[in-house]
């Protein structure tokens, strides 16, 4: 088990190193004003990431359809600011998380009692519904033309959201650190090692009377509950919404970018989303083929050579090193 | 009630080759992830790359219409052949996540691939003479090349079920997908079994996808936006078994063919909405053994 993946008996204080995505996050702030529009992108898809490592890479759910819960908290949250004239940032995002926690709770009772293809099945198959209500509700979600008209007032009527994205990208900051610390905290508590548990060998914990079940629905919950929050703020940083975040390829994209950093590890969330979009940013207009290529060829040598991503990389190169010294 | 009864027939109708279509691309993924447990996202691959080697063979070589879907069927299962022994072969025992992370991959390339050849449009199919036109049964005109779909799947269909219930290679596969160890233990190899079974499984998609490109058009985002009807067809019918997802495949032939008939307002929601049932009511599908 890798040095950052936490653990009931690993030391739940915060070390020295985990506070360096923090300072990156706020020297970027200050160095790269012209990119803060991206960097507010990839903070969400941060957030995003760490909402699906908590399931696929700490409770070993495998699912395709993630983006439910990040389309539903976005559409919710634009529903509200654009037909509703609810306009306050931090009330959108309490609806988005309500019900992403909602449709969490009530699809992962359901689906979790399946297992292997049945899951994965009904994952898609969940995503694909709401895909469809999206795209024929027009009157309510604009359709195929997008959600448009989407107003979000001052944060807390202090800090408006400006053309340079400043507000937007310290704004979603905070609701990343806060998501990180909540999620940091579950995985090194004793639940976060049962869920471990239940990767490993979901047997034994029930032969030691763990209820998995519950506790699968619980983390479920609480993942569809940060991923509504990510689809919030993808909202209402871009203030606009389009059938694509629910869309079976997002949901690719995005387990593509939590294998590129690294699963069932805190900051492979992090480093993947981050790698991901800036190499989207610089190469994907100019070669769109090419981009495709590069994904699909990059997540074949992932899973053929490298399990467990750039941070997998990097912890064997670390030990080498040691070895050497 | 004329015109009511007209239209039932006609949904049933083209409901059955669309049926037959998606049965012929997706029993090789049944049959392949009930031998090895193998979660193959790219079979939808298989099925485009049949469709573009027959149009290509026709459109640009002016290769016959048999001819062409015969080296889509071909072609389609040596390549198969060659990723199998490359890639597939050494993630058999790795865990599902691998697997499906592996194929989103292969999706990935596929999808680039394909648009760097043939750009994203469409590609039109070029029927020969004798399939155009309409075929009369009962004063009743019918589309002629849907009743070849039909017929020759049917065909297909039968001679894939011989195979199977009553050859040694079929005894075999059947032994393998119940329980894989003991028939290591009496002799099978399982390896070899495996690569064959799984190249005809991919030439069968190929010669579906080459067979249907006038259904499901052919266009490199095919394997992406078909893939939650191979993999319904697959999961609800159920693992390992033939006459599953022949059932599930006919049913969604049928059902999605009415519900843009009748209800286009609702798009393919009701056809999620009964999956999602049927999986919650038998979580192995209609006719698995496992779940």
């Amino acid at each position: 088990m890798s040095a950052h993946a936490g653990g009931y008996s690993a030391d739940p204080r915060i070390r020295p190193v985990e506070w360096l995505p923090w300072i990156v996050a706020l020297a970027a702030f200050f160095v790269l004003p012209e990119y803060l529009s991206l960097g507010a992108r990839i903070l969400i898809y941060v957030l995003y990431a760490l909402s699906l490592d908590l399931i696929v890479g700490y409770a070993g759910i495998i699912t395709l359809g993630h983006s439910a819960y990040f389309g539903l908290g976005a559409y919710v949250a634009g529903i509200l600011a654009a037909k509703t004239g609810i306009s306050d940032p931090l009330l959108q995002l309490a609806a988005a998380a309500a019900a992403g926690a909602l449709l969490g709770l009530v699809t992962g009772a359901i689906i979790l009692r399946t297992r292997a293809l049945t899951l994965l099945m009904l994952t898609l198959a969940i995503t694909s519904v709401l895909l469809e209500i999206a795209n024929k509700a027009s009157w309510l979600t604009g359709g195929a033309d997008g959600l448009s008209g989407v107003v979000v007032a001052p944060v807390l009527g202090l800090f408006k959201f400006d053309i340079f994205g400043k507000t937007a990208y310290l704004y979603c900051l905070v609701v990343l650190l806060v998501g990180w610390w909540l999620v940091r905290k579950m995985i090194y508590s004793p639940f976060g090692t049962s869920l471990r548990g239940m990767r490993e060998n979901s047997l034994r914990m029930h032969a030691i009377g763990a209820p998995v079940y519950w506790r699968l629905v619980l983390v479920y919950t609480v993942s569809a509950t940060i991923a509504g929050v990510a689809g919030g703020l993808i909202t209402q940083t871009n203030q606009f919404v389009g059938l694509n975040v629910l869309s079976f390829e997002s949901a690719g994209e995005l387990l593509v970018m939590l294998i590129l950093g690294g699963v069932g590890r805190i900051y492979g969330a992090f480093v993947g989303p981050v790698v991901y979009l800036v190499a989207q940013d610089m190469l994907a207009k100019q070669f769109p083929e090419y981009w495709y290529l590069g994904i699909g060829t990059m997540l074949v040598l992932v899973v053929m050579f490298a399990r467990g991503g750039i941070l997998g990389i990097v912890d064997s190169l670390r030990a080498r090193l040691r070895r050497k010294a | 009630m004329q015109a009511f009864l007209a239209s039932v027939v006609s949904v049933a109708f083209h409901g059955a080759a669309l049926g037959m279509i998606l049965y012929v691309i997706s029993v090789g993924l049944s049959v392949t992830m009930g031998l090895m447990g193998f979660a193959n996202l790219a079979h939808g691959v298989f099925a485009m790359a049949g469709g573009y080697v027959l149009t290509t063979a026709i459109s640009r070589f002016g290769v016959p219409f048999p001819v062409a879907l015969a080296l889509a069927f071909a072609l389609v299962g040596a390549a198969s052949v060659i990723l199998e022994r490359l890639l597939y072969s050494r993630l058999y025992t790795a865990s599902d996540l691998e697997q499906v992370l592996f194929t989103i991959g292969l999706i990935f390339i596929a999808v680039a691939v394909a648009r760097f050849i043939y750009g994203t449009l469409q590609q039109p199919v070029v029927l020969p003479e004798y399939l155009k036109g309409q075929f009369s049964l009962l004063g009743r005109d019918f589309p002629m090349y849907r009743v070849f779909i039909i017929v020759f799947s049917g065909v297909m269909v039968g001679l894939l079920w011989f195979g199977v219930e009553r050859t040694r290679w079929g005894a075999m596969v059947r032994a393998a997908v119940d329980n894989r160890a003991m028939a290591q233990s009496v002799g099978i190899d399982t390896k070899r079994l495996f690569t064959l079974t799984f190249a005809l499984g991919s030439g069968l998609a190929g010669l579906g996808g080459g067979l249907g490109a006038e259904i499901i058009a052919i266009q490199p985002t095919y394997p992406f936006e078909n893939l939650v009807y191979f993999l319904v067809v697959v999961a609800v019918g159920g693992l390992g078994s033939l006459r599953g997802p022949f059932v599930a495949a006919l049913l969604i032939g049928v059902a999605d063919t009415a519900c843009k008939y009748w209800l286009p307002q609702f798009g393919a929601f009701p056809i999620y909405v009964a999956t999602i049932a049927i999986l919650l009511w038998r979580p192995a599908g209609l006719f698995g053994r496992r779940a």
